[in-house]
């Protein structure tokens, strides 16, 4: 049983209230800094933690916080990204939904250490129902004085809102964030200038994702030595994985970084397995915007070792035969499913979020979706193929912002360890017309593959 | 679109009179334009709308987003491009109960396909349809983070997850008896689950 330090008490019953959060230690991490820390110390432990920013990207959350430009007389803001909208993560909505006070415990400790006196959650409009809930977690933090003005008698003073969105992917990404969150289109901007630098209304800026700030919270309560223990080399500490697909135990797990693929997924403890008895054939570890593996990389790197969840042994073999922790959205998919219909899946998900701002994306996705489509219909050729090939390639890097890499990897990936499940929907498009063709389809024996 | 062609201050008065807002309604939009700092108060249109979209059936008509421009002190352009910009916001009329199927890949692996063909079957529309009384609208969307208890849909700010045929029925059946329109912004959330 690995450690917790996030949801040790998410079962605890009426967590969601203030009085039995801050019976079970709550807000011990405000009164600490506010208290008896300056920020710079804050911000100290948490490049002492090793925190890595838990959205995706993985950037070590010190270090932005160490960016972030502190001119005078320019207030600065803390923004919470909780627009979580990868598919195959719903950690973020488990905890705010759990234990909404940790949320807020969090963004008043990291706003202390920004010198920030406004704050705002911006949470995906799908989520109205748990915005409610963090609203009520903040009303009752301002009823009793972790929030507003002169904090625990400190001097300290801070605003937190809940921003709602209204359905758009894009607004993940922090600058698209910032726009939708001063009304306008989510259109992300071009960088530099960094939100550090200028962010929400040009003002300096960070932003994080809700399970970074969360951790915050341990972070100050144990010292950032304390948490730089758990975990492996550069992934220190606990991760949120939301696990989903044909696995027997779907959901959110809290685990240390390091446990291996296998026992996250074949523990009862985890995933608990495959459902149905039936066999793996392919596995996204990191959500939607990552390379699937093939099942026999999905607990061996190509070297043969075991593969850790890690952000270093997910990524082993670069993209010929590793993939990423990302956001931690763990998707598995069991041999009855088709791998061109999902990446068609995935495509047609890409081609409806792209926001439209850049050409390569905005046509590349949709090109990428008509192909697989046609495909997946039975009516592709091969040279369609290497067709999907060249356009994820051209969209790849072409971008203002990730989403049109996030695009292109998975149809790349898919094509590069199953490129004979899309041979044979060209050569047997009468086998494909039963929409649930994937039952029949034939698995391949395992083919190593060969790193350059 | 009228709310592309002519600026607040074409406003039509009679319109304005005939549309208006809730003084609830506008008691919440004061308190969402008092969160940001002096000037900045069109960072609140996006929470605005919703309220809007809750006030008026439902969906933002050209008239409903003048309103807005209106209230807000902004230019009628500026509230249709972001209205027209994310997916929550409906632009034309839906029914009382629009019905978001996810379709993104952890549902379609446990079965969203054989959901959204199940509801189509029993309500006889198809996807972005409305049943001619008016009351159910059928939409497919992408991922909505309810991975793990898939297949789900969305109605209002109800989340329904592992859905099957048996608890399909029994929410159209509850929804049919209570006849309401179902908002993302309604106060009360029951868990389903």
């Amino acid at each position: 049983m690995g450690r917790k330090l996030l949801l040790a008490n998410d079962h605890v019953e009426g967590i969601r209230s203030y009085e039995v959060y801050r019976k079970h230690g709550g807000y011990a991490s405000v009164e600490k800094a506010l208290k008896t820390m300056s920020p710079e110390a804050v911000v100290e432990e948490v490049k002492i933690s090793g925190l890595r920013g838990r959205g995706g990207a993985g950037f070590p959350t010190g270090m932005k916080w160490s960016f972030l430009a502190k001119p005078e007389g320019v207030p600065r803001y803390l923004v919470c990204n909780a627009d979580e909208s990868e598919p195959g993560t719903f950690k973020d909505r488990y905890l705010m939904e759990r234990i909404p006070h940790l949320l807020v415990e969090g963004m008043i400790t990291s706003s202390f250490a920004l010198g920030a006196n406004t704050s705002y959650i911006y949470i995906r409009g799908e989520y109205f129902y748990v915005s409610r809930i963090l609203e009520q977690a903040i009303a009752e933090a301002y009823n009793n004085g972790w929030l507003g003005k002169n904090i625990l008698g400190t001097g300290y003073n801070l605003d937190l809102y809940v921003q709602v969105g209204a359905g758009a992917y894009i607004c993940g990404e922090e600058t698209a964030l910032l726009e939708s969150l001063e009304g306008k289109r989510g259109n992300p901007r071009i960088k530099p200038p960094f939100p550090a630098i200028a962010g929400l209304w040009g003002c300096p800026t960070v932003v994080n994702n809700v399970e970074t700030i969360a951790a915050v919270v341990p972070i100050v309560n144990d010292g950032g030595a304390e948490y730089a223990k758990l975990g492996i080399g550069r992934s220190t500490g606990t991760k949120l994985i939301s696990a989903s697909g044909n696995i027997n135990n779907p959901g959110v797990y809290e685990i240390e970084l390091g446990v291996s693929v296998d026992e996250f997924l074949n523990s009862p403890e985890y995933c608990g397995g495959m459902a149905n008895g039936k066999r793996l054939k392919a596995c996204v570890p990191g959500g939607s915007s990552v390379p699937i593996l093939p099942d026999y990389l999905v607990t061996k790197t190509i070297s043969g070792e075991d593969r850790l969840m890690t952000y270093e042994s997910l990524a082993d073999g670069g993209f010929v035969s590793g993939s990423m922790l990302g956001s931690g959205g763990f998707i598995v998919y069991d041999e009855h499913q088709c791998i061109v219909r999902n990446t068609w899946n995935f495509s047609r998900f890409y081609h409806h979020e792209s926001c439209g701002q850049c050409s390569p994306c905005r046509e590349g996705t949709g090109w990428m979706e008509k192909v697989l489509h046609r495909l997946e219909k039975g009516m592709g050729n091969m040279d369609d193929i290497d067709l999907l090939v060249e356009v994820a390639g051209k969209i790849e890097g072409n971008t203002i912002c990730p989403l049109g890499d996030a695009a292109a990897w998975p149809v790349a990936a898919a094509i590069r360890h199953f490129r004979h499940e899309f041979e044979y929907h060209v050569k047997h498009p009468e086998k494909i017309k039963d929409p649930k063709h994937g039952h029949k389809e034939p698995i391949m024996p395992v083919r190593p593959v060969v790193t350059a | 679109m009228s709310a592309q062609i002519h600026g607040t201050q074409h406003f039509n008065e009679t319109l304005r009179e005939k549309l208006a807002f809730s003084a609830e309604g506008l008691e919440t939009i004061k308190k969402l334009m008092s969160r940001y700092p002096e000037g900045k108060h069109k960072a609140a249109l996006i929470p605005v709308l919703h309220v809007a979209q809750a006030e008026f059936e439902g969906w933002l008509s050209p008239e409903v987003m003048d309103l807005v421009a209106v209230t807000m002190n902004l230019q009628a352009i500026e509230v249709f491009e972001v209205a027209s910009f994310y997916s929550m916001f409906n632009l034309k009329p839906i029914g009382k109960c629009q019905l978001e199927v996810c379709r993104t890949s952890s549902c379609w692996t446990r079965g969203a396909d054989d959901i959204i063909e199940y509801i189509g079957k029993k309500l006889n529309i198809r996807e972005g349809e409305t049943t001619p009384d008016g009351m159910f609208t059928l939409k497919t969307v992408e991922c909505l983070g309810s991975c793990g208890s898939a297949p789900m849909l969305q109605c209002g700010a109800e989340y329904h997850e592992n859905l099957n045929p048996e608890k399909v029925d029994a929410l159209i059946e509850r929804y049919r008896a209570e006849g309401t329109r179902k908002n993302y912004t309604d106060l009360e959330y029951k868990n389903t689950r």
